[in-house]
Formats: structure tokens, C-alpha cells, sequence
């Protein structure tokens, strides 16, 4: 009998138990993680902002989840109240300010005064050992979308001559329009990249001012490196030129100049760092991919893409997948014959010293 | 009842014009959104909460007021002297631009003393700019409006020059900025652990400011004089005061005000030049001056009031899904109904008078008038 | 520089010329009628992003560029209407409340364009003048925004009706003598609101002009001072509507220059080749304008010049 009494009590403790045990995880996820996302822009600039913005909403459909959002942020202390705001004000615990001006030092800040709270930056170069644990950084090398661009360019371009409207000329830029004109050389090596630096951002005028006296001098296929590439896509198709997109997909904008463009996809990103926050898993401090990880994507082929663009960028795409394609590979000069790469030497994607990147590579016209 | 202006009259209309206009640009602003299909009362609710509801939302709003004294200073000491100067915002990023150039020139810059210097730069360079455009219009005539905007612009393309080309810091790849400032010559907050949160000094710098610009115009006789030359230029002339130096002065310690703005904002907030100082403080100061009626000891409050607006802005944002230009808007509004509201200085107290006049004389006569 | 790379520059300019001088153009005509009358609306600017806004708002909801123009055009009126009204009342200075204009038309124009910024809207048609050349440069540079032939009738139509006919007599009068035009039973004021809100218009279609053919989008960067310059412009001008004309294409140019340099391969400093237009109108200012004589052509009652 007393055995009995004891097995029944053990049994209630350890039914009682594992009926803990199965709550516990149940009663976690009923409370929704509340994340916040800023933005620097307007998040519907057909441009970086809204690849931001696209993805964004389809974390809100995943289940669990309360997002918070503001855009137009200036990378100022602003941001910084903002970010404390949807922390003290909306209970956010997972933090998404978009922007790269606005890792150093406001996130760092409001970072260092809530060590609970995790803050996932785009763009920002994470150190360990400098940066506090509960901030990482996570970008993607859009830079391969932009040598198929660049291939697809060399294809479809009659006049060898092809064009980059790029904002200022910081390693991030610098690194696509080596790639684009990269991408066209292995096409044509006598095609040209001429490029014309804005200066800022976001400014239209002088974007469709850029665009036009690229097509004065005969260029024919564009892209660009800028926070809204519409009036790009739009000043070019204009003119009757190409244009590979950027950030996001213009295609809609001009579906008879649109050849392919390279998107962001960033919901591999953000569903990485979610997904940690919600499991309690520690916050992924360095987070980066290309093609292969699926972090950046290419925007399907126009109608005018030729069979034979689509085949060789397709073959190089599956190399870049497989992990067996680098794209700052030796030799390689820059456009004043200095050499950049040594024969031999080829840099992988994650390789520090291409953040770093300071120059034009041969076949780009312009200065740094 | 006379029409005969009372003694409490003045200072009843400067309390009650400004507050009735900025009540109106509320209401209006209410009617705004609610076209857009908000509720007002949830806006004005937020409005207030965004910027005075707790402690966060103070640090919030004083932390963004800051500056905006400083700026509107800026533009408040000229037009105490005649001119209607609009180029705070160049003057602020000059400053910034010396403030973070200085330790180029002395690299040995450090502690106080050294944040001192970098301050005094910034506010030295800023009080050059504004003065140049009060020189342009005294010596050669150029009106002073378009004169500082465009030096504004021009300042902030020669900003972007040096940080993006000769002063840019190697190790700040993907933001140009120059060199970090050194850590001694930051300026911090006031009281960290304390309610005042991360509110840097350079709030009461611009307090301090306001507070001395204030005493100077009412109890100095330098500051009188320029009173004088804003109020009436010839008679200025005829009675034999230096117009052409009282109003470049004027131009120099307004520009010397914006300057400090922009250097605190790289000693206290940024602690480097880069794009992210142009951030449009200038043109909100510009704002804040107005609705002041350029009196210095009313500037400390305007500007925390569209500190306020600003910190609320984002609460607007992001529970009602706002655009972030609803600030804007409001600001607008504001000082269209404060200027409006000028035009009744002298006669709030008068208005009923034409009505009941004409009965008192219906009254007499016994018939209409 | 060779030969190919000066005669590429001169055609960006050309091209340049008309493409952002159709803007300023506009503006400084509308601002050129309301000084005449004696009053001074620095708030331009703002109209011309509310017009931005509203013309290309209009187009795309209605489908045809030319209702937008229409729309651009009002909404310029309506808001200069208000800056009239304003400086109308006493005590009200002209410059405060052009810079409230300012603040409010942007502020308008952002917080109501937001829906606008995404979707395309239909282009003002343009006009190829060249299509007698080979060269695609030229023939870029001279297809011409089909409101820019509109906008130099306009400049025919003012410099004639304010000499010739009697609407412009009422105009010069207000803005040259004030006593002049009372004596003779106008009403000063309703002058000045007439001419403001009618430049107003005329600055509208220049708003049209940007968002609806040159970038043709609607962007809250796309006006930089754009605005400010053409008031500065019709000082230069000396307050004649030909000059005007001439001006707004010298700083159309202007603007072209720095991506012109670029794209030949010069490529130094280009934010101080942004900044040209400014300094070029700053400069002209201080070159034209003196404190002791009144600038030749200037409306007596413009307060502007002391």
C-alpha cells in the first residue's frame, strides 16, 4: 500500500512536472517578442529603404511577432530616442536600425544602456572584443548580384560603354562598381564603366543630371548605387537605354529597359535573428551572406535578356552558389595600373580586407 | 469703456497672442488629421505624452531643445538689429567643421582647457560666416535673407568637401567623418545616473546664453543701442551710433551662437564631423526665434516646446502610422497663426470696441448710425 | 581637354540649360510679377514643392499630365493666395511669412505626398527639337520639355502687358508708388494679392515642370533651394521678364556643370561644382547690388533694398 501511495506520488510529481515542462515553453511563446525596425529613409523609395520595408512586412506575418516601425530617421541623437523610445514606450527587446551612420555611435550608446535588449545593425562592421555582445551587425555581398548584373550588362551593351550613378565613393559603393564592370569584362574586356558620384544619397536632380550625361556620351546600359534608384531607371528607360536595378526591383517602373537587377533579401537575415532572440539562443554578433546563403538575390530576367547572357550568367551563378567563384580575384589593376590583387591571390567574400576597398579597378572611368 | 491702451495690456497680449496662436495651429492641426482619418484627440494626447508624459519623453524633448536655442539665437540677435538672417544652419555646420578640425592644426588639445578651445572654434567660425552676410548687406547692399541661405548652401558643399576629402579620418570607410574627437576634450552629460538622463552641458550653455544675450539687450547700453538700430536705422544714423559695427556684432554673436551649436553637436553628441550634423537644427531655430519674438529670455521655453514636438514626432510615428512630417506640418501652421497673430498686437483688447461703439451711438442717437 | 570632351561639355550645358533651367524659369517669372506690385514672397520655395506634389499627385490620379500641370498651377496660387492674405494684414512682414511659406509648403508637400512617392505618374510630352541630328547628345539636349515654349510666352506675355496695357500700369504702380495707385481709387492691397497669387501660379508650373518631366518623380529631395535661387535670379535680372529668361538658362547650365565634368572624366570636388549655382547667384549679388543708389529697375516699394 505505501508503495503504491509513493508511486502515485511520484507519478503526480513528474505528470505535474512534465505538465510544467510543457507549459513553460507554451506560456513563452504566447508573450510576442516586440522588435523594432528604423528606418533613414521613406520606406517607399523603390530603393533600400523599402528592401528593408518588403521584408519587414513579412516578418510581420510570422507568428509571435509585434513590430514596431519609423522611418525617416536622421542619423543623429534622434535616432537614439527613437530607439530608446520603442524600447521604454513599445517594450521592443530585438532592435533593427537599418541605416550605417547609425552604428557609431548611436546604437553603441543606447546598447551600452540596456544590456538586455538585443540590436541587430545593417551594414555595421561588428569586432569582437570593441563592440558590447548584445549588438551584431549582418549584411549581405550584394556585390555578386552586381557582377551578374554586369554580365548581363556586357551582353546586352552595342556600344561597350556602360555607366554607374553611385552616391559618394565609400568601400560599399566602390566594391559594386568594381564588380559591375568586372562582370562586363568577362564578357567583353574592352567594355567601360564610367561612373559619376552624386555626392549624397538622395538627390534627384542631380541623379537625373548624372544619367543624362551618361547618355550623352554614349552609354547605353545603367545601374547605380544610390537610396532610391527610381528616377535612375526612369531618366534612363527615358532615353531609351538599359538599366540593371538595385536594392529593390524597379521592374515595374520600366518593364522594356529593366535587364535584371540585384535585391537585397533580407528576411534570411532577420529570420536568423529572430529566430534567436526567440529561442533564447545567443544574438548572432556577425551575420553575412551572399548568393549562397540566400541573403541577396537577383531580380528575374527582362523579355530582352538573350539566351546566351542568361545562360553564362546562370553558370557563374552556380559557381557563385557552390562557393567556387570569387570575384576580386588576381591579377587585378586599378584603373591608374596600380595592382590591386596579386597573380595568385584571390579574395574570399568574407575577407576583411575588401570592406576596406579604395579603389576603381582598370575599365572604370572616374576618380576616387 | 475706453479704447485707451491699459497698462497690463502689453504684457497680457505677449502672453495671450503667442499662446491663442499656437492653441489655433493645435486645433488646425487636429482638423488636419482628422481629414486624414485620425482622431484628433489621440494626436493631441500623443502629442503631449511624446513630449512631456514621463521622464524619457523630458530627456527626449530638453535633449532636442538644446541646440535650438543656441540656432535660434542665431537668428534673434540680428533681428534685434534690423536683419532678418536665415543662415543658422550654415553657421552651425562651420562650427562643427571647427570644432573637429581644430586638434588638426594642435593635436595636443586636451581637457578642459582644450574643450574650451574646440568650442571656442567652432563658435569663432560660425560668427564669421553670419557676419559676413551682415557685412555684404551693410557695405554693399545685398539683402540678408537670400545672402545667408545661400551661404548656407554654400557652407554646407564646402562641409561636405573637407570631411569627405582633405579631413577625412582613413579608418571611417563607409561614413566620411574626420578624425574622432579625443575623449578629454568630450563633453558629457550632466548627470548621467540622475533624472536628467543623457542631457549633455551643452543644454545649459544655451541657457546660459540666452540668459546673457537677454541682459545684455535689456540693461547694457550696447545692447540699447542696438535696439535702437533695429528699431529705427535712420534715427540710429541721426543720432550718431556706429550702425555698421553694432549690426555686424549683433551678426557675430548670433553666428558665434549657431557655431557653438554645431560644435557641441560634434563635442557632445557625434564626437566627429560627418554628414549626420546637417540635420536641419538651423531652420528650426529659425522657427523657434520667430515665435520668441526674438526675445532671448523667451527663447529657452519656445525651444523646449518644439523639442517637444520634435520628440513627439516619432510617437506619432509609430503608434498611429503618422508620417514623420506631421511635425513639420505643425510647425507650420504655428507660425503662420503666429504671424498672423502680430497684426493684433495693440488691439486684442480693442476688438470689441467698433461693435460697441456702434450701439452706444445707436443708443444716443436713436437711430442707426 | 580635347576638343570631343569641350564640345561633350558645352552640349551638357546646352541640354542642362533648358532641362533645370525650365524650373527656375517659372519661378523667377511668378516672382518677378509679385515684386512688381511691391511685395517680395520668399515662400516660392515652398510653393514650388507644393506644386511638385499636387501636379504630380493630380496626374497620377487623373491620368493626364496636363490636369496635373493645372493642379500644380492652382495649388501655387492657393498658397500664395495665403501668403498675400498674411502679409496683407498690418504689422506682418513680407520676408517672416515667406519663410513660414516655406516651412509649410514643404512641410505639406511631404506629409501629404507620401502615397506619391512609390507610383509613377504620366510625363509632360517633350518636344525633339533636334531630330534633325546624328548625334544622340544633341538630340538630348535639345528635346525640350513641352512646357518650356509655355514658359517663354509667358515671359512675352508679362514684358509686354506690364509696358503696354493697363493691368500692368495697375501693377507698376502699386510696387513703384503706392500713393500713386490710392490716388487713382486702386485698392494697393487686392493689387498685391492679385499679383502674388498669380505668380503663384506661374510658379506652380514650374513645380509641374520637375515632377512631371525633369527628374519626373515625386522625391522630398527634389527641390534644393531651387526656389530661393529664382527669387535671387529676378534681383539679377533687374525685374525684367526677357532677362529673366536669359538667367534661368545661365543657371540651368550652371547646375549641369559638375555631373557634365564627370562624365568626361573630371572628377575632383564635385560638391563644390554643386555648389556653383549658389555662389554664381551670391556673387552676382554682390557685384549688381549697392547701398547707395537703388538698384536700377527695383519696384520703390520693395522693401528689399534699403
Amino acid at each position: 500500500m505505501s508503495q503504491a501511495i509513493w508511486n502515485r506520488r511520484d507519478w503526480i510529481k513528474s505528470a505535474g512536472a512534465l505538465a510544467a515542462a510543457g507549459v513553460a515553453p507554451l506560456a513563452q511563446a504566447q508573450k510576442p517578442l516586440s522588435v523594432g525596425f528604423v528606418y533613414v529613409g521613406p520606406r517607399d523609395d523603390y530603393g533600400y529603404n523599402q528592401a528593408q520595408a518588403e521584408n519587414v512586412a513579412l516578418v510581420k506575418k510570422m507568428p509571435g511577432i509585434k513590430v514596431v516601425e519609423e522611418e525617416n530617421v536622421p542619423e543623429t541623437n534622434a535616432v537614439q530616442k527613437s530607439m530608446q523610445g520603442m524600447i521604454a514606450q513599445d517594450g521592443a527587446t530585438l532592435l533593427f536600425p537599418t541605416s550605417y551612420g547609425y552604428f557609431d555611435p548611436h546604437t553603441l550608446a543606447v546598447a551600452a544602456k540596456n544590456s538586455g535588449v538585443r540590436f541587430a545593425h545593417c551594414g555595421g562592421l561588428w569586432t569582437a572584443g570593441k563592440h558590447p555582445t548584445n549588438t551584431g551587425s549582418f549584411f549581405g555581398y550584394i556585390d555578386e548580384g552586381q557582377y551578374l548584373n554586369g554580365v548581363i550588362a556586357g551582353h546586352a551593351s552595342k556600344s561597350k560603354k556602360i555607366g554607374f550613378v553611385a552616391a559618394k565613393p565609400i568601400p560599399q559603393v566602390l566594391r559594386n562598381i568594381n564588380a559591375f564592370t568586372l562582370g562586363a569584362r568577362s564578357v567583353d574586356p574592352t567594355i567601360t564603366c564610367t561612373v559619376i558620384f552624386t555626392g549624397d544619397w538622395s538627390m534627384p536632380v542631380k541623379e537625373a543630371e548624372a544619367t543624362n550625361s551618361l547618355a550623352d556620351q554614349g552609354i547605353d546600359v545603367f545601374t547605380m548605387h544610390v537610396d532610391g534608384p527610381k528616377v535612375i531607371v526612369e531618366t534612363a528607360a527615358k532615353r531609351g537605354k538599359l538599366v540593371c536595378g538595385y536594392h529593390a526591383s524597379q521592374a515595374k517602373l520600366a518593364p522594356q529597359a529593366y535587364l535584371t537587377g540585384a535585391e537585397w533579401n533580407w528576411l534570411t537575415a532577420y529570420k536568423q535573428i529572430i529566430d534567436a532572440a526567440q529561442t533564447g539562443k545567443p544574438h548572432p554578433n556577425f551575420v553575412r551572406g551572399g548568393l549562397k546563403e540566400g541573403f541577396v538575390k537577383s531580380s528575374p530576367y527582362g523579355a530582352m535578356v538573350s539566351e546566351g547572357a542568361r545562360k553564362n550568367a546562370d553558370t557563374i551563378r552556380a559557381r557563385m552558389v557552390a562557393g567556387s567563384f570569387d570575384i576580386f580575384a588576381g591579377e587585378l589593376k586599378d584603373n591608374t595600373g596600380k595592382v590591386v590583387v596579386a597573380k595568385g591571390k584571390a579574395f574570399k567574400q568574407t575577407d576583411i580586407e575588401l570592406e576596406g576597398m579604395n579603389y576603381l579597378v582598370e575599365g572604370v572611368v572616374g576618380k576616387v | 469703456m475706453s479704447a485707451a491702451p491699459r497698462s497690463w495690456h502689453a504684457p497680457a497680449e505677449a502672453l495671450l497672442l503667442p499662446a491663442g496662436a499656437l492653441t489655433a495651429a493645435l486645433l488646425l492641426f487636429g482638423l488636419f488629421v482628422w481629414f486624414g482619418g485620425h482622431s484628433p484627440v489621440a494626436v493631441w494626447l500623443l502629442l503631449f505624452q511624446g513630449a512631456f508624459g514621463d521622464a524619457f519623453s523630458w530627456q527626449n524633448s530638453l535633449q532636442r531643445a538644446a541646440p535650438l536655442m543656441l540656432t535660434a539665437l542665431a537668428v534673434a540677435l540680428p533681428a534685434r538689429a534690423g536683419l532678418t538672417l536665415i543662415g543658422g544652419e550654415g553657421a552651425l555646420v562651420l562650427g562643427a567643421l571647427g570644432c573637429a578640425g581644430l586638434p588638426y592644426l594642435f593635436p595636443g588639445l586636451a581637457g578642459t582647457a582644450g574643450s574650451v578651445a574646440v568650442l571656442a572654434a567652432g563658435a569663432l567660425l560660425g560668427a564669421a560666416w553670419v557676419a559676413l552676410a551682415g557685412a555684404l548687406r551693410q557695405w554693399r547692399g545685398v539683402n540678408e535673407t537670400i545672402s545667408s541661405l545661400l551661404l548656407g548652401y554654400i557652407a554646407i558643399a564646402l562641409f561636405k568637401h573637407w570631411v569627405e576629402g582633405p579631413m577625412r579620418d582613413p579608418a571611417s570607410l563607409n561614413k566620411p567623418s574626420t578624425l574622432p574627437l579625443a575623449d578629454s576634450l568630450r563633453i558629457g552629460p550632466i548627470s548621467p545616473e540622475g533624472v536628467l538622463g543623457d542631457v549633455h552641458w551643452g543644454l545649459v550653455i544655451g541657457l546660459l546664453l540666452c540668459l546673457a544675450a537677454g541682459l545684455w539687450l535689456s540693461f547694457t547700453a550696447s545692447g540699447f543701442a542696438l535696439r535702437v538700430v533695429g528699431g529705427n536705422a535712420r534715427t540710429a544714423r541721426l543720432v550718431g551710433l556706429p550702425t555698421d559695427r553694432l549690426v555686424l556684432l549683433a551678426c557675430a554673436l548670433g553666428g558665434a551662437g549657431a557655431g557653438l551649436a554645431g560644435a557641441l553637436e560634434v563635442a557632445a553628441v557625434h564626437f566627429a564631423a560627418n554628414a549626420s550634423v546637417i540635420a536641419g537644427l538651423g531652420y528650426t531655430g529659425i522657427l523657434v526665434s520667430f515665435v520668441a519674438r526674438h526675445n532671448p529670455w523667451a527663447i529657452p521655453p519656445v525651444a523646449l516646446l518644439f523639442g517637444g514636438f520634435a520628440a513627439a514626432g516619432s510617437l506619432l510615428q509609430r503608434r498611429l502610422g503618422l508620417p514623420d512630417a506631421s511635425v513639420l506640418v505643425l510647425q507650420g501652421f504655428a507660425f503662420v497663426f503666429i504671424l498672423a497673430a502680430e497684426a493684433l498686437r495693440g488691439r486684442l483688447f480693442q476688438l470689441p470696441m467698433p461693435a460697441l461703439a456702434k450701439l452706444r451711438l445707436v443708443a444716443v442717437q436713436g437711430r442707426p448710425a | 581637354m580635347t576638343l570631343d570632351m569641350v564640345q561633350d561639355l558645352l552640349l551638357a550645358i546646352l541640354g542642362g540649360a533648358v532641362r533645370v533651367g525650365t524650373p527656375f524659369l517659372f519661378v523667377s517669372l511668378g516672382e518677378c510679377l509679385t515684386e512688381k506690385s511691391g511685395r517680395i514672397n520668399l515662400g516660392l520655395e515652398g510653393v514650388l514643392v507644393f506644386s511638385a506634389m499636387a501636379g504630380f499627385g493630380g496626374a497620377y490620379l487623373s491620368g493626364s499630365p496636363w490636369l496635373g500641370v493645372l493642379l500644380a498651377g492652382c495649388s501655387g496660387a492657393a498658397l500664395a493666395l495665403l501668403h498675400g492674405l498674411l502679409c496683407s494684414l498690418n504689422r506682418v512682414s513680407d520676408i517672416a511669412t515667406g519663410i513660414a511659406l516655406m516651412l509649410l509648403g514643404a512641410g505639406l508637400a511631404f506629409y501629404l505626398g507620401k502615397p506619391l512617392i512609390q507610383p509613377q505618374a504620366p510625363q509632360i510630352p517633350s518636344i525633339a527639337l533636334g531630330a534633325w541630328s546624328a548625334s544622340p547628345g544633341v538630340q538630348s539636349a535639345l528635346a525640350i520639355n513641352a512646357l518650356f515654349p509655355v514658359g517663354v510666352a509667358l515671359a512675352a506675355l508679362l514684358a509686354w502687358g506690364l509696358a503696354h496695357t493697363r493691368w500692368g500700369l495697375v501693377v507698376r504702380m502699386a510696387g513703384d508708388s503706392s500713393d500713386a495707385a490710392k490716388a487713382l481709387g486702386y485698392s494697393v492691397n487686392g493689387v498685391r494679392i492679385a499679383a502674388t497669387t498669380a505668380g503663384g501660379f506661374i510658379a506652380g508650373l514650374g513645380g509641374a515642370s520637375l515632377s512631371l518631366y525633369y527628374p519626373g518623380s515625386w522625391n522630398e529631395g527634389l527641390s534644393s533651394g531651387q526656389g530661393l535661387i529664382a527669387v535671387a535670379l529676378v534681383i539679377f535680372a533687374r525685374w525684367s521678364p526677357w532677362r529673366c529668361l536669359g538667367a534661368a538658362l545661365l543657371f540651368g547650365g550652371a547646375g549641369a556643370i559638375g555631373p557634365a565634368l564627370q562624365s568626361v572624366g573630371i572628377s575632383g570636388g564635385y560638391y563644390l561644382f554643386n555648389a556653383v549655382p549658389y555662389a554664381l547667384t551670391l556673387a552676382i549679388l554682390v557685384a549688381t547690388c549697392s547701398t547707395r543708389r537703388a538698384v536700377k529697375g527695383a519696384p520703390m516699394e520693395l522693401g528689399v533694398l534699403k
